[in-house]
């Protein structure tokens, strides 16, 4: 038996994990790679708390793994978006280093 | 410890690790996607040891397949030659994210409670039927404002992407 503590434990670990990428690395794509990491620990808290709130008998409660389907499709939307913006990022400023795009206007 | 207990280990030491591969990987920026990769996979062996087995599937699919070979062609794309993965900032400031991801787990740790063990299941739970039938009866709604999401981020996608807007 699967402690769910542990679930959760490993779910804050790699939600740390993805915000120490965001908040110290400085390349655009990896920083994105970030966020993914955060939604996929939030998806795994999700789906374990899923397992401990099953529903009765005869009836499933799956309210925790339909809000995983749903953090899913907002994941690969916000992908397909942020990278379109990196690459014209990239056009403009030749770079993917956030450093370089700190001003608003130029 | 029973097997799936043992399994639940192994796919949780292999996400951290190539987690943190990922996100301390200053060099190569194609290795740390396929550090996500992996992450990505041992995540789906843990949602089916947790019987989410639809989700496990979705899983693979779109983070294992579309995402990270979408993020794949782009840094292939862009040329990004070996200086634009410098590890860069200030030490102050790595300091600081580090502190701060610490502070957040030691956050998570100090308010946890003890759930107790999981209780049995119900019939069918977390097959592509049952969770269908969710979806498709009281979550029929989100269905549909998902798939005007995704219209809205295929046309924002090409839009951004374009080379020139006219």
């Amino acid at each position: 038996m699967i402690p769910l503590e542990h679930v959760i434990l490993l779910s804050a670990v790699l939600f740390a994990i993805g915000v120490i990428g965001v908040v110290t690395r400085r390349n655009l794509i990896v920083i994105l790679m970030s966020i993914e990491l955060m939604l996929n620990a939030a998806n795994l808290a999700f789906v374990g708390f899923n397992r401990l709130w099953p529903g009765g008998a005869g009836e499933n409660a799956l309210d925790g793994q339909v809000f995983v389907l749903m953090v899913i499709t907002v994941a690969a939307a916000e992908v397909a978006v942020g990278l379109g913006i990196v690459i014209s990022m990239f056009r403009n400023r030749d770079s993917v280093d956030i450093e370089d795009v700190s001003l608003l206007r130029w | 410890m029973t097997f799936p207990a043992f399994l639940f280990y192994v796919f949780a030491a292999l996400a951290v690790l190539s987690a943190l591969g990922m996100v301390l990987n200053v060099r190569n920026t194609v290795a740390a996607a396929m550090s996500l990769v992996v992450t990505m996979v041992a995540l789906a062996g843990i949602y089916v040891l947790l019987e989410a087995h639809l989700v496990a599937v979705v899983q693979v699919m779109v983070y294992g397949g579309a995402i990270v070979v979408l993020f794949l062609f782009v840094v292939m794309l862009l040329n990004l030659r070996s200086d634009d993965f410098a590890p860069g900032r200030a030490r102050l400031q790595k300091l600081a994210g580090a502190l701060l991801g610490l502070a957040l787990l030691a956050q998570v740790v100090r308010s946890s409670v003890a759930f107790g063990a999981f209780p049995p299941l119900p019939d069918g739970f977390g097959g592509y039927r049952q969770v269908g039938i969710a979806l498709y009866t009281d979550y029929v709604l989100l269905v549909e404002v998902a798939s005007l999401l995704l219209t809205a981020a295929i046309v924002g996608a090409l839009i951004l992407a374009k080379r020139k807007i006219d």
